[in-house]
């Protein structure tokens, strides 16, 4: 046996010279900076888009009549000297987000709770996989479905609250992923806990589970929230634009940030005020989802690591 | 304690509390199950909808639905999507060939190549990029980055414009083309792609990769053969979930695509504008009526949710086949 | 080609914490030497320093030397991969590549090193399934995945793959606690096959095992918990199993510890 071993060519005369792997170093480390550039890369539309939009959008933002005015007593957009207050969408956007995720959360919650605590077999795979699905739904399709049964088949007139329907279809799949990977977080030990003192399953999941995982589906509600507070597709398609506030969600037009840009880009290259508008309210949309955004993160993120 | 689980729990002087939780467990039991039927049934709703609406204006259509490139919907209708079509995959693949590379080389720099510190803000800079809306995108794209791409396009152009797909468009001028659509939808699926990326390269087994270098491999050696094994099936599924986002994003298109006059040639240059499914929806919104019209266009919904649905269902299949060759 | 490991003065760093302390010893080439010593105490720590894989944790670092054959391991310009290949590695738990066959894992350090004649590589494949004590169970399946071999035999593969790269020592961590008693007593036979030509370093909780591979023995403690680990002494196997030293040696191997 021993011979095979000794049969082996003779030793290279300095081990640890470079000698002649140094193609392969020279190889690992332009993958080394190919991967560095990659980032970098990435890092470059990002840092050329805040750039941007904060350049151009935060000195509208300064001043208070874009917090507390609408847009009435602005001649058509394009033609009027003021840039005036962006009240109406803002209050827009927000009240259908809100509407949204009323609806949207507990759905999405109660379905993870059915994929990860009751689902079992076939119609739990089919539930999931469904859930995949809608998730891969293009905005533009969701409101195409709202407006095929709202406008098409009931014949009905389109409300804000159509709008929020449409967000609907979007923002279920986003909570329900994270509420169910924050669930199976969740120790089997705390359960079985629980079941030997003799609670109920339904207590159990209500009483112990979903507190210990809440800050966690909080975060996805959040990231949800941001997402189709985001949203412009939908809009186009089933929530008509108005330069005045509206607070009711169920009569009549609603602004939001996403319209109150698509009715003013026309106008932008030719008229410096619509300019100012246009970034001004991309500027707010940005700055709130990401501080919704961000608000999202930092909460699961302190809590996670408290826990 | 395990002697003591025997008991009857339900049966002492609790009965009436247990029976309770009995009921409280299919109350709450049923309205799990409710919520989850609930989902399905939305997309089977979404599907026999779209389907309904779209089969009155399909019978009236005067053109080849899959073959015309025309698109009048004022009665006699005659519309097709082919140049819709070619649009909205030319630019989404293009999209994917962009961001494939950057979003492998990303996740394996978060995963294995950036110095610890920095690994987890890197992470969040890339996810920041999802939360930027896409009408920002479309903003940006149309007014900040079309003029300054303009040259750039036309240097390709000149280089390369006897291939086919860089050809010359004389129509389209300013830079708001195909190719830019590809390049900023590539930014937008970035981060999807790279969060999954991510997740299956960090699940790459550190005992491999330590046999990897201790047999001398070196850095790209060790993420060839012990880390890029374990990601595949993640990476292809991350690219189709991409894919799905870049097929259905509209706004951003609708802002950047030049359309095109009426009656254009047809080319395959990337420099080419045109319409998506989703921006041609988007951009003939407001001109939506209740009626035949509107049947044209959620026919043209109907085609891009088929082709969604087919690339989410591939991503999925691909990450379960992989679980199960795991377990 | 078995060479001489010479360590003096060497502390080993996670960051700011010491987990080895000041280890001054010397390997001899041709021969078995094992680690033993309580858990923690920086076994495996020290064994890594050996051929700088410690330096994959991040953190990870030392202080002192160590040479293979008078060549410093961790002079300026020498790289850590170079050094790898020269000093081997067997891991404590099996982990051939899955995605490869019984092959390819044993061929891998020599396709990374652009081997491409095919036959170098079926004989070195050959040479070194045989050296590892496992040709004759897999050479009918020598394309099938790693994996799908018992845990002994995994071991055993990758105890090939670490030899196919004819490396000067060879380094195992605890390689048989993963294992059963008879897939345990032929690494160990393979172990006191593998002296003849390699420098070998073997970590190991078992005393017995200790006893019948290892021609020395190191024995390093512990001073106090959240002390770094040193090495308290060193000597023949038959010296230190019989005669040693120091109190807390006769103590750890006697089985009258803590
Ligand atoms: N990656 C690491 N980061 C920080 N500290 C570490 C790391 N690995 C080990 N340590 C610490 O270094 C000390 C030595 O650990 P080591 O694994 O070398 O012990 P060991 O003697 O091999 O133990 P065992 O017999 O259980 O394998 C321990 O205090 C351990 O907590
Ligand atoms: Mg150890």
């Amino acid at each position: 046996m021993s011979t095979l071993l000794r049969a082996a060519p003779a030793p290279r005369t300095t081990a640890l010279a470079p000698g002649r792997s140094r193609g392969r170093t020279l190889r690992s480390s332009a993958a080394t900076a190919l991967i560095w550039l990659a980032f970098a890369i990435a890092l470059v539309p990002l840092v050329w888009i805040m750039w941007t939009v904060l350049s151009r959008g935060l000195p509208s933002m300064l001043h208070l009549t874009w917090w507390n005015k609408d847009q009435s007593g602005v001649g058509p957009a394009g033609f009027d000297h003021q840039v005036r207050g962006a009240r109406h969408a803002i209050v827009g956007t927000l009240l259908m987000a809100a509407l949204t995720s009323l609806i949207a959360v507990p759905i999405a919650i109660l379905t993870a709770i059915y994929l990860v605590e009751y689902g079992r077999g076939r119609i739990a795979r089919i539930v999931s996989f469904m859930v995949d699905i809608l998730s891969g739904v293009p905005s533009i399709v969701a409101a195409l479905f709202i407006y095929a049964v709202w406008v098409t088949t009931f014949k009905l007139t389109l409300v804000p609250a159509c709008a929020s329907l449409a967000l609907v279809l979007l923002m279920i799949p986003v909570v329900t992923r994270s509420a169910e990977e924050m669930l199976r977080l969740v120790p089997n030990e705390l359960r079985e806990a629980a079941y030997a003192l003799g609670v109920p399953k339904w207590k159990t999941i209500l009483r112990v589970v979903l507190p210990s995982c809440m800050s966690g589906i909080v975060t996805g509600g959040l990231l949800g929230f941001a997402r189709v507070a985001g949203e412009t597709a939908p809009l186009l398609l089933v929530a008509s634009y108005t330069q005045f506030l509206n607070q009711n969600m169920f009569s009549g037009s609603m602004a939001a940030l996403p319209t109150l840009i698509n009715t003013n880009v026309q106008f932008m290259s030719s008229d410096p005020i619509s300019a100012d508008r246009v970034w001004g309210a991309a500027c707010t949309l940005i700055v709130l989802v990401l501080a919704i955004n961000l608000a999202g993160r930092l909460l699961g993120h302190l809590t996670r690591v408290k826990s | 304690m395990v002697g003591r689980a025997g008991e009857p729990v339900g049966l002492g002087p609790d009965r009436r509390a247990a029976a309770r939780g009995r009921r409280g467990d299919r109350l709450f039991h049923g309205a799990a199950a409710t919520a989850g039927v609930l989902v399905v049934l939305i997309v089977v709703l979404i599907t026999v909808f779209l389907v309904v609406h779209a089969v009155p204006a399909l019978l009236h259509d005067q053109a080849n639905f899959l073959t015309s490139r025309s698109w009048d919907v004022s009665v006699p209708m005659s519309f097709g999507i082919l140049q819709l079509l070619w649009t909205t995959v030319a630019t989404s693949v293009l999209a994917l060939a962009i961001a494939l590379p950057f979003s492998v080389g990303i996740a394996l720099f978060l995963t294995h190549y950036a110095p610890p510190w920095l690994s987890r803000p890197a992470a969040v800079l890339i996810d920041l990029l999802a939360a930027v809306p896409s009408i920002v995108y479309g903003l940006w794209g149309a007014y900040i980055v079309a003029p300054k791409f303009a040259p750039i396009q036309d240097g390709i152009q000149h280089l390369l414009g006897w291939i086919p797909l860089f050809g010359g468009v004389s129509a389209i001028s300013g830079g708001t083309t195909m190719l830019l659509v590809g390049i900023v939808l590539a930014i937008m699926v970035l981060p999807i792609m790279t969060a999954i990326n991510r997740e299956v390269l960090a699940k790459a087994p550190a005992a491999q990769q330590e046999a990897a270098l201790a047999i001398g491999a070196t850095k790209w050696e060790m993420v060839r053969t012990a880390v890029l094994p374990y990601g595949r099936a993640g990476i292809i599924s991350g690219a189709m979930l991409g894919l799905g986002r870049a097929l259905g994003e509209t706004i951003a298109v609708m802002f950047i695509l030049s359309a095109l006059p009426q009656g254009s040639a047809w080319t395959w240059s990337l420099f080419n504008g045109g319409e998506t499914f989703a921006s041609k929806i988007a951009s003939d919104a407001a001109e939506l009526t209740p009626g035949l019209g509107t049947g044209a266009y959620i026919a043209a919904g109907l085609v891009l949710f088929l082709l969604t649905f087919v690339v989410n269902a591939v991503a999925r299949l691909i990450i379960d086949g992989k679980k199960d060759f795991s377990e | 080609m078995s060479k001489r490991v010479d360590v003096s003065d060497l502390h080993v760093y996670y960051g700011d914490f010491k987990a080895v302390e000041d280890v001054t010893m010397t390997i001899a080439p041709r021969s078995v030497t094992a680690f033993i010593g309580p858990s923690g105490c920086g076994k495996s720590t020290f064994l890594r320093t050996l051929n700088r894989m410690h330096e994959v944790t991040p953190g990870g670092r030392v202080e002192g030397t160590v040479t293979l054959d008078s060549e410093d391991l961790y002079a300026p310009g020498v790289d850590p991969v170079a050094v790898r290949r020269t000093i081997g590695m067997v891991f404590q738990r099996p982990n051939p590549f899955p995605t490869m066959s019984i092959r390819n894992n044993v061929l891998a350090g020599l396709r990374l090193n652009g081997v491409k004649e095919k036959a170098t590589l079926d004989e070195t494949m050959e040479r070194s399934l045989r050296a590892a004590n496992l040709w004759e169970e897999v050479k009918d399946r020598l394309g099938k995945p790693g994996v799908s071999l018992s845990g002994g035999q995994q071991q055993r593969l990758c105890i090939a793959r670490a030899i196919a790269v004819e490396p000067q020592v060879l380094l195992m961590d605890e390689p048989c606690s993963a294992l059963d008693p008879i897939s345990t007593l032929a690494i160990e036979d393979l172990i006191g096959r593998l002296k003849a030509d390699y420098t070998v370093v073997v970590v190991t909780h078992n005393m017995q095992q200790a006893a019948r591979v290892s021609d020395s023995t190191a024995f390093f403690n512990l001073a106090a918990t959240g002390k770094p680990g040193r090495l308290v002494e060193m000597n023949d196997t038959a010296t230190i199993f019989s005669t040693p030293s120091q109190r807390v040696t006769e103590d750890y191997i006697s089985g009258r510890f803590g």
